[in-house]
């Protein structure tokens, strides 16, 4: 039966959740055991996992800079989680001061912990909305205090669409908000592949399996597919790429084989 | 800070650059490799100062140790690597020249006292966001919870102000809740609801899948099933609902709960009952009605091989006498007496008596051996009128008849078995009454022609389907044309040409006879005086008409006569209008005024069909006739050579006596000339048949009659 709009979702925290296995794999305690028990089981397929994201982090940062370098102070990360350093505000305030963040998540744990580290901040929100609803993310009253929509805005979909299946229209969604932003806006993405992780697939399928059972299918998708994620947009250079190959810091030095695994990349709206 | 080769700051950051080498690989830090680096020179400093100092400072190991976590340096393996990394480079890089033993103790120290801080810094960064997930968790839930409060208060106001009974219970039919409605509709309070069971609720009533829905659902093969049912209060009424039971489901899909939702339709469906029960039962005698007896004769002739049925029609013989002499009441009250006995005449199962209108009432048998048994019907209901029925303190006899049919179901319809009984039923009517008779094919297709022809009576003559013969009547004295007989016929579309014999009784029992018969008066004196024009030579022909007996009480026969008379300009004596003697058996003065007015007008009235009735001789006197018109009956004898004498003597004596009264014979069914020879020779004046003609259209009278001027 469809579930009235108006009635809440319960709250499980029996139910891991992958915000808080996420904190996990980056060396955070803002989980739970049950979120440690699903993170060891997918690191026996994969035991590079932290390091995965670890390097979706520095990504994050160095795309971040990139935007407030381009003179972007407009901010919209879409499944921000729980994180514990290198927060969208921080890194982007680094360089633009003025710089306005407005979190999305649609865990209400990753919610209400989000408000408790921003609580005092007035350039930074957070909303509870769900990116398979950009019609509510986008007519939020926290969204539209925080952010002018005719101005050129960051969106951040960093690791989340790959937990969007088919079936729930990812691309519709990212269209709609394409639709909303202003010309200049950038989209900032990274996504899950087979591409480029350096295990067998039967391995990585292994870790999917994880996800599956968590009730958070992860899917894997194409160069081609997270590639159509980027219509409407011009990609910044050097396009769609492994994590650590976008725009590395200069002084930066070879990294761990698995920062290689899944796709990075920046687009610019016409 | 200058960083001149291999002095001090140059050897600091050499030590950095492999402690940061060391450490990177087994950090969660976002930061790049150089970086981090950055963030440990400070780290380092502290470390080689803390080394050289006058007295050793725990507190600074500590610090440095704390400051790997909040260098995001939170794995164990971070804190090993940099105490290996303390231990094999501090004194070498950051030792100046001072005693290698006291430096070395001292970097041990300083060791102990980074592994304690980093310990407590990372046991309280721990604790810290554990307790601030917690205190997140506890807060959306709290929301979620005030949220799925307020929810519930809605859903609460839905249940309990629900116009429609609402009831949740376990998989094993336990009832765990029930709202308002369900209470009030049930008559119960809750704690007599409460650890009841589903299952308890059957009734007799229940359709047969009611328990098999109730099993799957429970089961999880079906979410959910839409019944009516009714339930058993506990005051032992009944209650009737529209039932909806849905499965709920928790999260992971398993079946969880069912949800009845009822809608009481007890007085929707007692209406219902006895609207139904109105639609299908006489008011007066309360039995089913024409309805509900199709309804079921439907049924029975739909029913499987081998069954048969049998169906007692039964009209009461004098009803209407009984009505018109006593009152419509006490008609009424016969018929409910007459209803109540029928009823008990038919009470086994298959067996049901209705009363179909007026004083007509059914009963229907049905079963394998109704051969039988429908005739124990139709003698146990004679048997049941035979009591006279007591009425206003008279004693009535009822008497009935009974049109019955038997016979195999699927062969034949509900209409066409009623219409077979029906006229069975009249069958045994005008057999005399007060009987039964069994419905037969053949007299069943003529009833139903006969029925055919008498409903397309009244349009036929409408559509000019009559036409007329004539028949010539010649002077047995010479032989001419003297005149002829108009006789009806009826070209119907279907059965061809037909006789009067076929029609004239149908159309005098529907009252047609009147118009039809002034019709044929109007075409054959129009033709009789066409005859007369064109043939004056001949002498004035005569036409005879018939006359039926409908037609002599019909008031306007006199004034319709003259008028046809005068229109078509034929003078009075040019007319013979045939009545058959049995019209004027026992006939008072009053029938046969229109007669004597005719007869003084000059209008001849013949006597037909004379000696089949026992007619009064000594009456001839008193009617007004002139001509006798002799039964071909007489005639047949003289076909014969020689004739019947018996059958001379006959028509002599009749002759004598006619004569004698001043009345002219005319013979009918002269065949042959030896018969119309004989019957010159007795005297008779005029004679027809198929000797001389056969009836024909008007041209052969006028060839015959004109043989006769010519010849």
């Amino acid at each position: 039966m469809e579930r009235p709009a108006w009635a809440p979702r319960g709250i499980d925290i029996s139910v891991p959740s992958v915000s808080r296995v996420y904190d996990y794999y980056l060396g955070g305690s803002h989980n739970f055991e049950t979120d440690r028990e699903a993170a060891r089981r997918a690191m026996e397929f994969i035991p590079g996992l932290p390091k995965i994201m670890q390097a979706n982090r520095a990504f994050l940062r160095r795309a971040v800079r990139f935007a407030a370098g381009e003179g972007i102070t407009q901010f919209l990360d879409i499944g921000s989680g729980i994180p514990t350093t290198g927060n969208v505000h921080e890194v982007a305030r680094g360089v633009r001061p003025d710089a306005r963040v407005v979190y999305v998540d649609h865990d209400p744990v990753a919610v209400a912990h989000g408000e408790a580290v921003l609580a005092g901040d007035e350039n930074a929100d957070v909303i509870a909305a769900d990116l398979r609803k950009p019609r509510e993310i986008l007519s939020s009253p926290r969204l539209r205090r925080l952010t002018d929509l005719n101005q050129p805005v960051a969106l951040l979909l960093v690791a989340i669409l790959h937990f969007v299946e088919d079936e729930d229209d990812p691309y519709g969604a990212v269209a709609e908000l394409r639709d909303a932003l202003a010309p200049g806006s950038l989209l900032v993405v990274t996504h899950a592949s087979y591409e480029g992780i350096p295990l067998p697939a039967e391995r990585v399928a292994g870790a999917v399996e994880v996800y599956k059972d968590i009730r958070n299918p992860l899917i894997m998708r194409s160069r081609e597919d997270i590639a159509r994620f980027f219509e409407g947009y011009d990609m910044v250079e050097p396009g769609l790429v492994p994590m650590p190959d976008w725009r590395p810091d200069p002084a930066s030095e070879d990294g761990d084989p698995y920062s290689s695994s899944g796709l990075a990349g920046v687009g610019r709206a016409a | 800070m200058s960083a001149e080769p291999d002095g001090p700051e140059d050897r600091l950051r050499r030590f950095a650059t492999i402690w940061s080498r060391a450490v990177f690989p087994v950090t969660a830090t976002s930061l790049t490799r150089p970086e981090f680096e950055q963030c440990l020179v400070p780290l380092a400093r502290r470390l080689s100062e803390a080394l050289r100092a006058r007295t050793f400072e725990a507190a600074e190991g500590q610090a440095v140790g704390a400051a790997l976590i909040g260098a995001h340096c939170t794995e164990p393996e971070a804190l090993s690597a940099t105490l290996d990394c303390v231990d094999a480079y501090l004194v070498l890089y950051c030792g100046g020249d001072g005693p290698r033993d006291d430096l070395r103790a001292r970097s041990a120290r300083l060791q102990h006292a980074m592994a304690a801080g980093f310990a407590r810094a990372l046991r309280e960064r721990t604790l810290a966001e554990q307790e601030a997930i917690a205190r997140a968790a506890l807060q959306a839930q709290g929301r979620v919870a005030d949220a799925l409060h307020a929810t519930e208060t809605r859903f609460r106001a839905v249940f309990e102000g629900a116009a429609i009974g609402i009831g949740v219970a376990d998989l094993d039919g336990n009832i765990l809740q029930v709202n308002n409605a369900l209470l009030r509709m049930f008559g119960g309070t809750e704690q007599s609801m409460r650890g009841r069971s589903v299952t308890d609720w059957t009734h007799p009533e229940d359709a047969p899948q009611v328990w098999r829905l109730y099993e799957e659902l429970v089961r999880g093969d079906r979410e959910h099933y839409h019944v009516e049912k009714a339930f058993y209060r506990p005051d032992g009424t009944v209650l009737w609902t529209n039932l909806t039971v849905s499965l709920l489901r928790d999260a992971d899909g398993a079946p969880q709960y069912q949800l009845a939702l009822m809608e009481d339709t007890t007085e929707r469906r007692l209406l219902n009952l006895r609207l139904r029960y109105e639609a299908t039962h006489d008011a007066l005698t309360g039995l089913p009605n024409r309805t509900l007896f199709f309804e079921r004769l439907d049924k029975a002739l739909s029913a499987g091989d081998g069954m048969r049925f049998g169906l007692c029609y039964l009209d009461l013989d004098g009803f209407k006498t009984i009505n018109d002499s006593l009152g419509h009441a006490a008609g009424d009250r016969l018929l409910v007496e007459v209803a109540d006995r029928l009823q008990s005449c038919a009470t086994a199962p298959g067996e049901m008596v209705a009363r179909l209108g007026g004083d007509e009432f059914v009963a229907l048998t049905t079963g394998p051996d109704t051969e039988q048994e429908v005739d124990a019907l139709a003698d146990r209901i004679m048997n049941a009128l035979v009591t006279p029925v007591r009425i206003d303190g008279r004693e009535l006899t009822v008497r009935g008849s009974i049109g019955i049919v038997e016979g195999p179901v699927g062969e034949r319809g509900a209409a066409e078995v009623l219409r077979s009984a029906d006229i069975t039923m009249y069958r045994a009517k005008s057999a005399g009454g007060n009987r039964y008779e069994l419905a037969d094919a053949e007299a069943d297709a003529r009833a139903i022609t006969r029925h055919g022809l008498t409903t397309s009576l009244p349009a036929a003559l409408d559509r000019d389907e009559f036409f007329i013969e004539y028949q010539p009547l010649v002077h047995l004295g010479d032989g001419s044309v003297h005149g002829a007989e108009a006789l009806v016929r009826w070209l119907h579309p279907q059965h061809g040409v037909l006789g009067p014999d076929r029609f004239i009784p149908l159309a005098e029992h529907t009252g047609l006879i009147v118009p039809l018969g002034r019709w044929v008066l109007e075409q054959s004196v129009r033709q009789a005086r066409l005859w007369q024009e064109r043939h004056s030579e001949a002498g004035p022909l005569r036409i005879n008409v018939n006359l039926s007996p409908c037609q002599l009480t019909h008031p306007g026969l006199v004034s319709d006569t003259v008028d046809i008379l005068e229109r078509a300009g034929l003078e009075p004596h040019s007319l013979c209008l045939e009545v058959t003697e049995s019209a004027l058996i026992g006939a008072d003065d009053d029938l046969l005024k229109p007669l004597r007015r005719l007869a003084e007008m000059g209008v001849d009235i013949a006597l037909d069909d004379f000696g089949t009735g026992y007619s009064n001789l000594a009456n001839l006197r008193r009617l007004p006739v002139s001509i006798l018109k002799l039964d071909r009956s007489f005639t047949q004898g003289m076909q014969q050579f020689p004739a019947d004498p018996v059958d001379l003597k006959i028509v002599e004596g009749i002759v004598s006596l006619a004569h004698s009264l001043d009345l002219a014979v005319t013979v009918e069914g002269v065949e042959t000339g030896a018969q119309a020879e004989q019957l010159r020779i007795l005297g008779c004046d005029t004679a027809q048949g198929w000797y001389y003609a056969r009836p024909g259209p008007p041209d052969q009278l006028h060839d015959l009659a004109l043989v006769d001027a010519t010849g």
